[in-house]
């Protein structure tokens, strides 16, 4: 039980930062996880994001698969009410601000001030990754090839991913 | 003309955007609700998903709520929410069950590890499009590189990393707008 209310509380935390989505949060998810709770290590951390990565649907879910890794299904459903609630409730509230707000010449320029800090967390979440996948080699060859393809391409990401579950395979 | 959709269309259209959402749902929403159903415009969807970027949560899930009280109120906000979730959870919850099962079989780990390293290789791959795409002004560029340094290398609370660089990136970006059209 007081398992199950501190995967609430910690993911419903969660929830309330991550401006930006579930890339953006993935550190603080690490943090608290990992570090704080103690719930998983290091690799079963990014092996279980890479499960939520290769499934369809909002990365969010990385989330759903912590909880049930931690405490099954009712561990599941905790972290997705904890992780989907709090900010679906904030953004309930904001439809209703958008017509007051709207037509403010700051809205737009304030909005984008954030940006930057949403993109930078992105790509610190990529190098908590990488710095947990790379474990020789081949994984940062892997790293490499997958952040050009990415970055350079219009392909769908799930055919490095699949590529890089292949490699694995094959030569880890 | 924007066609307003019913309640089961509502939820049925958003099963699809999770269900196709390989790598992220970003892409398929747009597809699904501005080309596809037609439910809006370009330029209103744009600016319901910038909303929503600037909301806790994904972006996508937030637009959901935002795209689902405006046709239907509250019932709309959980059939769209309901519909974007269902069926990826079904799936993760069919994987979940898998890696307990063979979690520990030889083949699965390094299989797993190449992944992780593949998806490592996406997420940084998907900042460094998005701030090409964005071509953000030098003082912002440096305040996103602050995130970066303060997430991975100094490992910094979020919450820290938040309340300091969201004012520093707002008051930048309204100085830069002030100084353009004074």
């Amino acid at each position: 039980m007081t398992l199950l209310l501190q995967i609430l509380l910690a993911f419903g935390t969660l929830s309330l930062l991550a401006i930006g989505g579930a890339n953006a949060v993935l550190p603080e998810m690490h943090r608290l996880v990992v570090e704080v709770h103690g719930w998983m290590d290091d690799a079963t951390f990014s092996q279980l994001f890479a499960l939520a990565q290769a499934a369809p649907g909002p990365n969010i879910l990385a989330a759903s698969v912590m909880g049930w890794h931690i405490a099954g299904p009712a561990g599941m459903a905790m972290a997705t009410i904890g992780m989907l609630l709090p900010a679906a409730i904030l953004a309930y509230g904001m439809q209703g601000l958008t017509h007051r707000l709207r037509g403010n010449t700051w809205l737009k320029p304030a909005q984008f001030g954030l940006v930057p800090l949403a993109v930078g967390l992105i790509a610190g979440s990529g190098v908590i990754m990488a710095q947990a996948a790379g474990t020789n080699l081949l994984s940062f060859v892997i790293i490499g090839v997958s952040t050009v393809f990415v970055w350079r391409t219009k392909y769908s990401p799930l055919w490095v991913l699949a590529g890089g579950g292949a490699l694995g395979l094959l030569l880890l | 003309m924007d066609k307003v959709p019913g309640r089961i269309e509502l939820f049925l259209g958003y099963a699809k955007i999770g269900l196709l959402g390989f790598g992220g749902v970003g892409p398929w929403s747009r597809h699904v609700i501005v080309e596809e159903r037609k439910w809006l415009s370009e330029r209103d969807y744009a600016e319901v998903l910038g909303l929503g970027q600037i909301l806790p949560g994904p972006n996508v899930g937030n637009a959901s709520v935002m795209i689902g009280r405006r046709f239907h109120g509250l019932a709309g906000s959980l059939l769209a929410t309901s519909g974007l979730y269902i069926g990826p959870l079904c799936i993760l919850v069919i994987l979940s069950i898998l890696y307990e099962l063979y979690g520990t079989r030889p083949g699965v780990a390094p299989f797993m590890q190449g992944v992780a390293a593949a998806a490592a290789g996406m997420v940084i791959g998907t900042a460094i499009k998005m701030g090409q795409n964005l071509r953000p002004p030098p003082e912002l560029i440096l305040v996103g590189l602050l995130a970066v340094a303060g997430a991975a290398f100094l490992r910094l609370p979020l919450p820290l990393i938040v309340v300091v660089l969201a004012p520093l990136g707002i008051w930048l970006s309204l100085r830069r707008s002030w100084q353009r059209a004074p």
